[in-house]
């Protein structure tokens, strides 16, 4: 048998390239994925593009099917997505925002499972406050899991849609240089991003003041810089984090002014980077803290490009982990 | 009682420096004879042919929780004896993290008299060094030291006001009491649930730096010399802890340092996807760390392996890990899984029986953790060989949080003795 065939990572399908394609039960991380299944994921996903962009937006795949989204931590995007994504399906989409409201009474999160899964849905998607909740509450239902955020863990879905949004701008992700910008150490988008480009051999660096990088950094296969403009340099694409400042300020970082002057994308700044690069935020932003307004809303912003790629990103991961078994049957 | 006679053992006491076939006797739940078989039996005496298992004192554990009072549901006094009956142990400290706290002479008093009325081994209560184990006021030293506390102890806590640690330290010196202090920087710990570094960066989680208990551990060793109190690390589990220890020893002899079975046989790695039965206090820490544990045990400068015995039910475990209970149960599996080190090659059999025989019990001043003449008669038969997997559904312990469940170990206590009496036996 010939040697492992270096993975192309342009717009042809896994299939073609004799990898087995999306094989899980849930999408806990990126980490659970081969090469193989994550390109299977954006092929999917590009498919899924045309979908959105027709009048009737609707296919019949999921259609007789529950979709549970049940957000332990608010957030208006993800769920929102989650959501526009399985109705495009054609999936029965209900929203459960815990917000601690039954957890704050004593259930548990194994209680929450148990209840949800005797509702017999089709799939759940989880976002929870702590790291490896969502994968233990996989353990407890019957139906396909989607992690939409587990603490500083993992967000496999955002970064899926960012590599397919990098994918379409740059034709391939061969080559390119991600540069990873802000709140290294508490980021899931972070993480997910670096597992995901680290497994396509796409060269990553990441870019944060001391406090705010995770220990153990120097294994993590990437580069680190603590200065932005040494970071930025010769990069394809420029990836902004969302500062927690309520949190960091005064703590990992002095202030939000000083943070901005290192470490916020200005147009100086980002002069360092290769002049086609393109600039992604995950939302939601902080304008003036992490990005200057000016290159959020500017020519290179391909952020509200990232949106649009969530739901076909979303699209495709339902797809993928409830295939139509009536069709299989028949 | 009739006298007891047990033949034909390998009796190995660390005390002693025994290791040879030989018999033990038995009169009035103290020893009468230890070593060669044959001198004038007592009348009438129970005979027993150990064929060859080894004959130990029995083992001597130095930080046990249960939730009697006020969490029976975890475990009793009871259930706890008949646990470490089954795990060899014949006398365990008790911390005094309950419900209400053990803080105060008449509680101390209930669990005294409790535990006689309950438990099966000897159970040894621990007083708390502060009020309600706030760290704020000390205790009663005096008057809980009458009431039969053998030391004092804030359990799980970490007392983080220097003044007040001296004031405790100056004060138990004063009724020459062992204190057990448990060595953590509640700032940096902050938010951490595990080991800090690489690993704990991969799952997410937050990492608490070695430096938060090196930290409180150097002011502790400082405070010890200066007060002149017995004082005991109750815990360590970074390699540089080993080196503060080992200098301080070099100076003050008063000062004794403990470690978990925990952190002592498994490291970070074993936590695994999450396993919230690996959560613990300390952290397990790098495999670098617990090779410095072995080393410190191998060279005398930590003196005791306990068990950290710390039942959790499953509400407060099936959780998130960040969100999860500390603590594992250990008193069932102490030995067995503390035999994988003589097993393995590091560690010689007497060194680490001592750990959990004779230096706990000249820590706390106890007659027990010896096979001498006069003491009492609490010891252990144990097939050094015997195979057997832990499994959750044997356990005696109210619990199941078991770090060790599913681990396959080498060598079982095929019964144990209190005072002379069986009070536990392997079928």
């Amino acid at each position: 048998m010939a040697g492992p065939s270096p993975i192309s990572t342009g717009r042809t399908s896994a299939f073609d390239q004799g990898g087995p394609g999306f094989s899980q039960k849930h999408l806990l991380g990126i980490a659970d994925l081969s090469p193989y299944e994550i390109l299977d994921l954006l092929d999917r996903a590009e498919k899924m593009i045309p979908v959105s962009r027709q009048e009737r937006k609707v296919l019949p795949t999921l259609s007789g099917k529950t979709q549970i989204n049940l957000f332990f931590e608010p957030s208006t995007r993800t769920q929102g997505s989650f959501e526009i994504a399985g109705k495009r399906l054609g999936a029965q989409v209900m929203n459960m925002s815990v917000r601690t409201s039954s957890v704050t009474k004593g259930e548990t999160l194994i209680d929450t499972a148990t209840t949800l899964n005797a509702m017999r849905p089709d799939v759940i998607v989880v976002r929870h406050a702590a790291a490896g909740a969502v994968q233990l509450l996989s353990q407890k239902v019957g139906c396909a899991v989607i992690n939409a955020g587990d603490g500083a863990h993992e967000h496999p879905t955002q970064a899926l849609l960012d590599a397919l949004t990098i994918r379409r701008h740059k034709g391939t992700l061969t080559g390119l240089t991600v540069a990873i910008c802000g709140d290294i150490a508490n980021s899931r988008v972070a993480r997910s991003n670096l597992l995901l480009l680290g497994a396509l051999q796409v060269r990553t660096r990441v870019i944060a003041p001391r406090t705010l990088l995770p220990a153990g950094i120097e294994h993590m296969a990437t580069e680190v810089f603590t200065d932005m403009r040494e970071g930025l340099a010769g990069a394809d694409v420029v990836m902004m984090l969302r500062l927690q400042h309520e949190r960091a300020a005064g703590k990992m970082i002095p202030s939000v002014r000083e943070y901005y002057r290192f470490y916020g994308l200005d147009a100086d700044k980002l002069a360092f980077a290769k002049p086609d690069a393109i600039v992604m935020h995950p939302g939601p932003m902080n304008r003036g803290v992490e990005i200057d307004p000016a290159i959020a809303d500017g020519q290179r912003s391909v952020i509200t490009e990232q949106v649009e790629m969530g739901v076909a990103v979303r699209m495709a991961v339902l797809d993928a982990l409830l295939p139509d078994r009536n069709e299989a049957a028949a | 009682m009739r006298p007891l006679i047990i033949d034909n053992a390998r009796i190995v006491d660390p005390a002693s420096g025994m290791d040879a076939v030989g018999a033990l006797h038995v009169e009035d739940g103290r020893i009468t004879h230890v070593g060669a078989s044959g001198p004038a039996a007592p009348q009438g005496a129970d005979r027993l042919d150990a064929r060859g298992l080894m004959l130990a004192p029995g083992l001597i554990d130095m930080r046990v929780f249960t939730g009697e009072p006020g969490h029976e549901y975890r475990e009793t006094l009871a259930s706890a004896s008949k646990a470490a009956a089954a795990g060899g142990v014949t006398s365990f400290v008790l911390m005094p993290d309950t419900l209400p706290v053990i803080d105060d002479g008449a509680l101390v008093d209930f669990l005294i008299r409790r535990a006689a009325a309950t438990a099966s081994v000897n159970v040894l209560p621990a007083a708390a060094i502060s009020k309600g184990l706030r760290g704020e006021e000390i205790t009663e030293f005096g008057l809980l030291k009458e009431a039969g506390a053998v030391c004092f102890a804030d359990g799980r806590h970490s007392i983080q006001s220097s003044a007040l640690l001296r004031s405790a330290f100056a004060y138990a010196a004063n009724f020459d009491m062992p204190v057990i202090h448990h060595a953590a920087d509640r700032s940096l710990v902050g938010e951490g649930v595990m080991n800090e570094g690489h690993f704990a960066s991969v799952l997410g989680l937050r990492g608490i730096p070695a430096a938060a208990e090196t930290i409180p551990l150097a002011r502790d060793l400082e405070l010890a010399e200066l007060t002149g109190v017995r004082y005991h690390a109750a815990q360590i589990s970074v390699a540089r802890s080993v080196e503060l220890v080992a200098a301080a020893k070099r100076a003050n002899p008063a000062i004794s340092c403990g470690v978990s079975i925990n952190s002592i046989s498994l490291n970070e790695n074993d936590v695994g996807a999450y396993r919230t039965f690996f959560k613990l206090n300390p952290p397990l820490r790098a495999e670098s760390d617990r090779r410095a544990m072995i080393e410190g045990l191998r060279t005398g400068v930590i003196d005791v392996i306990h068990s950290d015995h710390d039942p959790q039910d499953s509400e407060v475990k099936r959780q998130p890990f960040a969100e999860a209970s500390d603590g594992a149960i250990g008193l069932e599996t102490l030995l067995a899984a503390a035999l994988r080190l003589v097993h393995s090659g590091d560690v010689e059999l007497s060194t680490l029986l001592r750990a959990m025989t004779v230096r706990p019990a000249e820590i706390l001043g106890l007659p027990s953790g010896r096979l001498a003449v006069g003491a009492p008669a609490d010891f252990i038969l144990v097939d050094l060989d015997y195979p057997w997997q832990v499994t959750e559904r044997d356990f005696h312990s109210r619990s199941r949080n078991s770090s060790f469940e599913g681990a396959r170990l080498a060598g079982k206590v095929m019964a144990t003795y209190v005072a002379g009496r069986k009070v536990f036996e392997h079928t």
